[in-house]
């Protein structure tokens, strides 16, 4: 299994344990979620990171707490990196009180101000600006802290794209890009939506250092999400790594796919990011079998207290409906 | 008697920035042509000598890019004052503000309130055409999450801005564009900062109720003082909030006078005259004398020349046209 090109993560058997430990959490955690979507525990939308796990995992690696991120409406798995308690997230997506947005957002909009975790936006391309903003924040106020945006390949069809990797090369603000190109926005494969499908290279339009990853190799996202946030942290501006990588399962839970061959979705899983690096690991004598099962054995225990404490959690009551509409003491509306 | 000095909507605007940035260091202001050109309504003319490029921070034609750089840049701490060239423009910046700024704190439970201000000139009068003239208000008046206010008079214009940058929500401030030259006397000095709450009343009167907001207030001002020499005594009410409304000041002065007159700038269907009306007739309908009358602007984009214009918007006759039916004159 090569690593990044440059930067070679030094791998300890102990942060590759931890490596593999939060992809299978993010895997099983998301099966579970679509066994709980079956049993209508979960509604709404519900879309699963299943065949993606390398790259949240691997780019939270090089974030300090410190550090901001933005992220899509597939969310499950970089809010899971991030250290957001499983069971906040999993009683989020069953819209109870006790959820990370108090149930009020769901599968999409997970929020969680002690993790700096700054959603869950469901607008395409509408976190850039916001990741902008964040790190204009932070460049006025004189922080050394970098904002990581994840978002799809589909986003850089948006005006907002554009508009945002403008101003962040533009103010030379530390933003961390992270395009995560698992080839399909929804249905529409990106050859057929993108006149140049060279994602990188639209960074490197607006004179943001960028780099393509393999997205489905843990450990070269590492290196290269380091490498990024090295640079950014020495005033480097921002910049922008297109992880190539691809979703397993359907893009939501209402998708026939009726758009890709069963045979691409089979090649891809070959390379999927929770086979490789686990047999990687195993054939260097790294880990072994054993390591594996405990750790298959520690989460299958997270998400039983997570499904626990997520059925546990109370209803917010109706009278509370409207709260944190404004921020109190509101001004109420003077009537309904 | 206190000392009260004359000065212009404009300058009103601009002295309340510059008290905004000289009292919080985390006040910026944010926008096309804010910087070198002076802004394009020359309220922020000469701040950036005083205050330098990072807080008069020019940004590119990139409305919903650098508004939500404001929403995240009030997330990370900062108090961003976005402004917008005109509502027209803003519809540019919708997703933000709409999507963005207006769910944030409801969307995470309450974790992330969005402290910025967001303001923009709306309204026709100077011949701008159908791209620069309309009254959108409403719009943002229609979203909850939001507050939106609409300064008609140079003591709100001078007052509002520091108010609305104490408030954790995003405040919309609408400023008329064709108030930025009319002058108002306001106190020599002191504190200037005014509430965002209530609407007022403009002239208090007996016999009919005009309800009206932003640049409308004058024409109906002048209205109710052509319809005095006929010895109908109006109230004119300032609307101020757009978001809340005041219902209660409303409702007071239609329950005095038994009858109402709205004046909107905005487009009559969906109209906030249109909300009006149906609030006046949910709480106050037993009080009503006669119909509701609304003078709004005609369906039609706002056209270039200036009697088409005037035409197509509220105006004083028209007013005078209104409040008569409702007295049967």
């Amino acid at each position: 299994m090569a690593t990044g090109n440059e930067t070679k993560v030094h791998l300890a058997r102990e942060h590759a344990l931890e490596l593999l430990q939060q992809m299978i959490l993010i895997r099983r955690f998301e099966e579970k979620c679509a066994e709980l979507y079956s049993a209508e525990k979960i509604r709404g939308f519900l879309h699963l990171y299943i065949g993606e796990e390398a790259n949240a995992v691997g780019v939270m690696q090089a974030l300090g707490p410190d550090d901001a991120i933005v992220a899509t409406y597939r969310e499950h798995g970089h809010a899971l990196a991030r250290g957001l308690p499983a069971g906040e997230i999993m009683a989020e997506m069953f819209g109870k009180a006790s959820g990370s947005s108090r149930g009020r957002g769901g599968s999409m909009h997970i929020f969680d101000a002690r993790h700096r975790f700054y959603g869950g936006n469901a607008i395409v391309g509408g976190g850039l600006p916001l990741a902008v903003g964040l790190a204009l924040a932070d460049k006025m106020q004189g922080n050394n802290r970098v904002t990581c945006c994840f978002f799809g390949e589909g986003a850089a069809a948006e005006g907002e794209f554009h508009e945002a990797l403008n101003l962040a090369s533009l103010w030379d603000l530390p933003v961390l890009f992270i395009c995560e190109n698992n080839g399909y926005a929804m249905g529409t494969a990106l050859e057929r939506s993108e006149s140049n499908p060279d994602i990188s290279q639209h960074a490197a339009a607006y004179s943001i250092a960028s780099e393509a990853v393999d997205g489905m190799n843990v450990v070269e996202v590492e290196a290269a999400a380091r490498r990024a946030v090295d640079a950014i942290r020495a005033g480097k501006g921002p910049w922008f790594l297109e992880n190539k990588t691809y979703r397993f399962r359907a893009h939501s839970m209402f998708d026939a796919e009726l758009y890709r061959d069963k045979a691409e979705v089979e090649k891809w899983k070959k390379i999927g990011p929770v086979i490789r690096f686990s047999e990687w690991l195993l054939e260097t004598g790294m880990i072994h079998q054993t390591d594996i099962d405990s750790i298959e054995r520690e989460v299958a225990q997270t998400i039983d207290d997570a499904v626990a404490f997520a059925e546990q959690a109370p209803w917010e009551p109706v009278e509370d409906l409207t709260r944190d509409v404004m921020t109190p003491p509101a001004r109420e509306e003077v009537r309904p | 008697m206190s000392k009260t000095r004359t000065l212009t909507y404009r300058d009103a605007i601009r002295e309340a920035l510059r008290e905004a940035m000289q009292r919080d260091d985390r006040v910026f202001l944010m926008g096309e042509d804010v910087g070198r050109y002076g802004g394009a309504y020359a309220c922020s003319k000469g701040l950036l000598e005083e205050f330098g490029e990072a807080r008069i921070r020019d940004a590119p034609l990139s409305e919903s890019g650098f508004t939500g750089a404001g929403i995240g840049a009030a997330l990370g701490g900062m108090r961003p004052i976005v402004e917008i060239m005109t509502v027209n423009f803003s519809l540019l910046a919708l997703d933000q503000i709409v999507n963005t700024a207006a769910t944030l704190r409801h969307m995470s439970g309450g974790q992330f309130s969005v402290p910025i201000v967001i303001r923009m000139a709306t309204g026709a009068g100077r011949q701008l055409a159908a791209q620069h003239s309309h009254s959108l208000e409403c719009w943002f008046a229609h979203v909850p999450g939001l507050r939106v206010v609409a300064p008609a008079t140079v003591a709100d214009a001078r007052g509002m801005l520091w108010t609305a940058l104490q408030d954790p929500d995003p405040v919309i401030i609408f400023e008329h564009a064709t108030l930025y030259n009319e002058e108002g006397e306001i106190a020599a000095e002191g504190e200037f900062s005014c509430d965002l709450d209530k609407a007022a009343i403009s002239r208090s009167g007996r016999d009919v109720s005009l309800i009206t907001y932003s640049g409308s207030l004058s024409k109906t001002l002048d209205a109710a003082q052509r319809l005095a020499e006929d010895g109908i005594d109006c109230e004119v009410i300032d609307l101020r909030s757009l978001r809340p409304l005041d219902d209660a000041t409303i409702m007071k002065s239609v329950n005095k006078t038994t009858r109402a007159v709205i004046v909107d700038e905005g487009w009559r269907s969906g109209s906030l005259a249109g909300e009006i009306s149906a609030r006046i007739v949910e709480q106050a309908f037993y009080s009503l004398d006669a119909p509701i009358e609304r003078v709004c602007s005609e369906e039609v984009p706002i056209p270039y020349p200036s009697h088409l214009e005037k035409a197509a918007t509220p105006q004083v006759e028209s007013i005078v046209a209104a409040v008569r039916k409702t007295l049967r004159t």
